[in-house]
This record gives C-alpha cells, structure tokens and sequence, in this order.
C-alpha cells in the first residue's frame, strides 16, 4: 500500500493561479495597498523623473548647441604685460578673414564711457548697466542670432544715429515694441531705433548692447583711430569669427598670431560653446542629490509594504490555516506572501514609472526639449521596485509559512 | 495487516499527542481507532477532551507524539511537508464551524479553491465546483457572495468545498455550532445524503444528541476513547 506514497506530490499553481492568489490581499484592501505602494511610487518617480529630465535637458542643450555650431570663435582685445587694456590692430578682421578655413567675420567696439538712456529725463545714475558698441553689418549672423523686430543696420543707416538694441538692453529700457520714429537718448543726442535682437545664446555681451554702426560711431561719438594719417572708426575690441567645423582647433592656433602679430599674447581668444558644452556635461552633477531622495523614499516605501505585508499575515491566519488544510504547502504559502509583496511594489513601481515619464514629458514639452527618458531610468525603477517588494516581502513570507496551521485555525 | 484493511479510509494505532515538556500535558493517551470506506460517524466529547487535537491529528495538520497515523493505507509520519500537504489535498476535506469562507470571491470560485492545490486545471476546477454546488443543493447560487448568502446556505458552501476534491475523508467541525436548529438539521440531512452517496464522513461535535443521530459514536474523554459504538463492526 506504501507505494502509493511516490504519487504524493503537490500540485503545481499555474502563473494564472499564483497572480489570482497573489492579488488576495490587494483586491480585498484597495485602500491600504495603495497607500502602502504609494511610498514606492513617489520613489520610483522622483528617481525616473530626475533621470529623465536630465537626459532631457542634456538633450536640450546639445540640441542648441548643435543648432547654435560649435565653430564660433571670438577674439578680444586682452592685456598689456603691465597690466593695461590692450588694443587690436585696426587691421584684425580683415586679416582674421584671410585665414582658409574661416567662413564669416564681424567686428565689434566697446565704445566706453558713453551711457545709453531711454531719454534725457532719466537720472545718468540709471545707467541700466547697458554697454554701447559700434558693429559690423553681418554681426546677427556670424553670434548666431537674427533681428526679433524691425531691421539690424545696413550700410546706410550704420552712417546715421541708428541704433539696435540687444535683447536684453531692450528690456532693460522698457521697450519691448518699436514704433515708427522712437529714440533713445545715446551720449547726449538722440538715436532712432531700427531694430530689436533676438537673445545671441553664445554672446551674451551682445544682449545688453546697444548697437551702432562703426561710420556713426566715428561721426557722432568720435570713436577714431588714426590709420595711415587718416581719422578712421577705430579700432576693434571683440572679434566674432566662424570658421569651418572641422578646422576650429587649427584657426584657434593661429588666431592670435594673425589678430596682432606684433603682440599675440595681448589677444584673448575665446570659443563660446565651450561653456555651452561643459554645461551639458555637468547636468548629471546635480541629479546625485535628487537620486538620493528618491533612494530615501523608495526606503520608506519598502518599510511601509514590509509593515503592511506583517499586519496582512497576522490578519490573514485563518486564510493561511484553511488553505494549508486545502492542501498549500509551506513553500506555496511563502509564494503566496512573498508574491504579493512584489506585487503591491510593482504597483507602486509602475505608477512611478508612469508619474515620472508624465513629468518628464510635461516639464521637457514645456521647455521644448526633446523628451527623453533614458531605459535604464524606467527598467531600473520596475527592477528596484521588484527587489524592494521581495526584500520587504520575505520576512512576513518567512513567517506565513511557519505559521503552523492548527494555530492558524484556531484563531477567528 | 490482514485483507480487511483494504476498505479502511482511516486507521489510528496508539495515538499519543502531549504538548509542552515541563510538564508534558497529554491531549491524546493511546487513541486507536479505524474508519471504513463509506462511514459516517461522530467524535464527540466535552471541551477539553482532546477532540480538536484528534481532529488535528486525522486532518493531518499535526503530527502524533507517537504512534501510527495512515491515511488511505499512507503512514503519515514519514512525509515531508510537500508529500503531508498533497496527501490533504487529496484525501482529507475540512468543514470549520466558522465555514472560512474568501468573501472576495464568488461561491463558485470559493468551492474552485477546494482543488486550487490539486494540480486541476482552472477549467476544470470551475466544472466540479459546478457540480459539487449541485450536490448540496446550491447549483443557482454560484455567482452570489458567501455574504449574500445565510448560514445554513454558507456551510453548504464549506461542505462542497471540502468535497469537491473527492477526498477519502470528510472531517467536519462542529459544523453546525454556528447555525440555529434549523439549518443545523438541514446541515446534518445534507451529510447523511452525502454518506448516502459513498462519502466517508466525520463529525467532530460536543453535542451528545447530534452524535446520537449519526450511525457510529466514538466517544472521547481526557484524551481517551471512552465507547466507540463501531468497535464491534471493525
């Protein structure tokens, strides 16, 4: 009769089955659960919300920055040995732009010590911080930018006191719409405007500027070099300059030797999107600090569904004790338990997931990014979510299963 | 064992049950006892007579201090959990007092979970339990809530349960002492048809009378078997 004993071996639960009996405690206490998920759904969110924006925002940038070239060199006039402002020769642009490679020049002047002001009535304190330059006509172009209103100088009005004002200069004297025949108050006599500049991302200088051309500069504000015993608009402190992609490094080489020949360690050479980039590397910096936040509250989150997973197997005794007395092994009521704990955390996870990418998506629209969320930020927050759920679910599993199942009975 | 073992469901040789060490406390002192195919029979005695451990020990949820426990010609002692728990899920239904019922489910699917451990398929599960509600009459209450349902009608649902799986030996627990008289006599009608149908039955219950009303009484008293009106019969 003993050989009817091999035959006893339990019956497998199919997946069916054991999500059906994992969902138990869920179905029955949707309130709890869910609150207890919630901890974990805010972690997991926070943690692929901050992943996400950051490869958004990175993603941004070197959008910009592959929209605004990484080719933009500038040239400045930079110090004397003893320590004065240096000058660039009168002949550094048209010297810049015999070199191959580069594409496009434009020259600016700071023209210092002259304020700019909306009109004379406004105090000479009020300066707005504004700089005043004197530029050439393809200036726009070569930073990068374009005219938002009205025109940009042309070879006419750059004789004329005509003015263009950056973005920011702009704003800072409250003119935000140009209307026929309005003036600024420029060095003591009136200009007429003829445009306003979009933001020049890689020149920011050229923002709170108010630009005019180099003949009205000489005319007007007397900004003069002498060149061959000639009075000419004079001379040049910032060089804009693009060169072909490929041979930026081999123009940076030159540039300050062909700028000034006779003192190439007065130039400064600077290329804009540098900062641009290294803004762009330096996005993950801050993400440690956020990540960790969310690590804290996926932490809470575990502690709470352990809790809940504890209450739910002392609540649940006589279920256990019926389905041991059904015939649940010790192994299936640990299954059971244990299932149910990840369960309630891939809940949360997923919701995190979802929250976080509804974040990103939201937020990286709204900045006109491209959204994107990286695989790992999503897979990794259903993976952490379903080792938290097995790490607080094991103990309770631990002990449902040995719960004998007399004692489980007995209790009502 | 002679041939006549053969039509034996249940067979307990010198059961001993104690609790504790310092000191032991014996629940059960050298209970022997058989069961045939097809009997329906009562365990009854006073609270503290050590029939609920008897219970426990038949269900196979305990095991014996010493002495033999064989279901279906298995000695249990010798079975791990897996091999104990698939040997109650074959051969052993339990009916509780308080029925233990999953409110969450549908009557249907609460008998279903009778063979959930069975190794039956979820289809096929759905079918028996069709016809096991069938048997204890409650064939159109399939979808209902245990909630919706009385008392009387909730054991019935505990008792297709226990059914379904066709096992070798129906335990059942007081399984009227939550129902008034009524219900109790109807429960206790539905058990003698099942006997009648080939089921081998037994009733643990303090109630003298309701044991009275059962083919066989085996009598308990301080861990002991004080009569067994069937002991000539075996």
């Amino acid at each position: 009769m003993s050989s009817r004993a091999p035959a006893l071996r339990p019956g497998r639960l199919l997946p069916a089955d054991v999500a059906r009996v994992a969902s138990v405690g869920i179905r029955t206490r949707r309130t709890r659960a869910a609150l207890s998920a919630l901890g974990i759904a805010i972690g997991v969110a926070a943690i692929v919300a901050v992943l996400g924006l950051s490869s958004s925002s990175q993603a941004g940038l070197l959008a910009e920055i592959d929209r605004l070239g990484t080719n933009l060199l500038t040239v400045g006039n930079g110090q004397t040995l003893s320590g004065e402002k240096a000058q660039l020769p009168l002949s550094a642009p048209e010297m810049i732009g015999r070199i191959g490679p580069v594409e496009a020049v434009a020259s600016t002047a700071t023209i210092e010590g002259l304020d700019v002001y909306r009109n004379p009535d406004v105090p000479a304190v009020e300066t707005n911080s504004l700089s005043l330059r004197a530029t050439s006509l393809d200036l726009p172009a070569v930073v990068g930018t374009a005219v938002g209103q009205g025109l940009f100088l042309n070879a006419a009005t750059a004789r004329e006191p005509v003015a263009v004002l950056g973005a920011a200069a702009a704003r800072r004297l409250g003119i935000d719409r140009l209307y026929l025949g309005q003036r600024i108050w420029v060095a003591g006599r009136w200009f007429y405007l003829a445009g306003i500049l979009r933001p020049a991302a890689l020149a920011h200088e050229i923002d709170e500027s108010v630009l005019i051309g180099f003949p009205a500069a000489k005319r007007y504000l007397g900004y003069t070099a002498r060149s061959g015993g000639k009075l000419v608009p004079g001379p040049p402190t910032k060089i804009y300059l693009r060169s072909a992609t490929s041979q930026v490094e081999a123009v940076h080489e030159v540039l300050a030797q062909t700028a000034n020949p006779q003192a190439p360690n007065e130039v400064e050479i600077s290329q804009p999107s540098d900062a641009l980039t290294a803004r762009a590397k330096a996005k993950g910096a801050f993400n440690s600090l956020f990540l960790g936040l969310g690590a804290v509250a996926l932490l809470v989150g575990a502690v709470g569904v352990a809790n809940i997973m504890v209450i739910s197997v002392l609540e649940r005794r006589s279920e256990i004790g019926l389905r041991r007395a059904l015939g649940a092994t010790k192994g299936q009521i640990r299954g059971q338990f244990l299932a149910e704990a990840i369960l309630l955390a891939l809940i949360g996870g997923a919701v995190g997931v979802a929250t976080g990418i509804a974040a990103t998506v939201v937020y990286s629209s709204a900045k006109g990014w491209e959204v994107v969320v990286p695989t790992s930020a999503w897979v990794g927050g259903l993976g952490a979510a379903v080792v938290i759920g097995a790490v607080a679910g094991l103990v309770p599993a631990l002990r449902a299963a040995r719960l004998s199942p007399t004692e489980a009975l007995r209790t009502v | 064992m002679n041939d006549d073992s053969k039509g034996r469901v249940l067979e307990l040789g010198d059961v001993w049950k104690t609790y504790g060490s310092d000191p032991p406390v014996a629940a059960l002192r050298g209970v022997s006892l058989s069961v045939r195919e097809s009997e329906l029979a009562a365990i009854v005695g006073p609270s503290g007579s050590g029939k609920s451990t008897l219970l426990h020990v038949i269900g196979t949820l305990e095991l014996p201090t010493s002495g033999t426990v064989r279901i279906e010609g298995i000695e249990v002692a010798g079975l791990d959990d897996r091999a104990t728990a698939a040997l109650r899920a074959r051969s052993i239904g339990f009916v509780f007092q308080q029925f233990f019922l999953a409110e969450h489910s549908s009557v249907l699917e609460n008998v279903a979970d009778g063979l959930l451990y069975s190794g039956v398929a979820a289809a096929q599960r759905r079918q028996r339990a069709a016809a096991a509600l069938e048997a204890v009459g409650l064939g159109h209450r399939g979808s209902f809530r245990p909630s919706k349902l009385s008392g009387g009608e909730r054991q019935r649902v505990a008792i297709a349960r226990a059914l379904v799986g066709r096992p070798a030996i129906l335990l059942a627990d007081e399984p009227t002492g939550n129902l008034d008289s009524a219900s109790g006599a109807a429960i206790l009608e539905l058990l003698h048809e099942l006997n009648a149908g080939g089921s081998t039955i037994l009733v643990i219950t303090h109630d003298r009378e309701l044991a009275a009303s059962l083919p066989r009484q085996i009598e308990i008293l301080d861990g002991r078997i004080a009569r067994d009106s069937g002991q000539g019969i075996a």
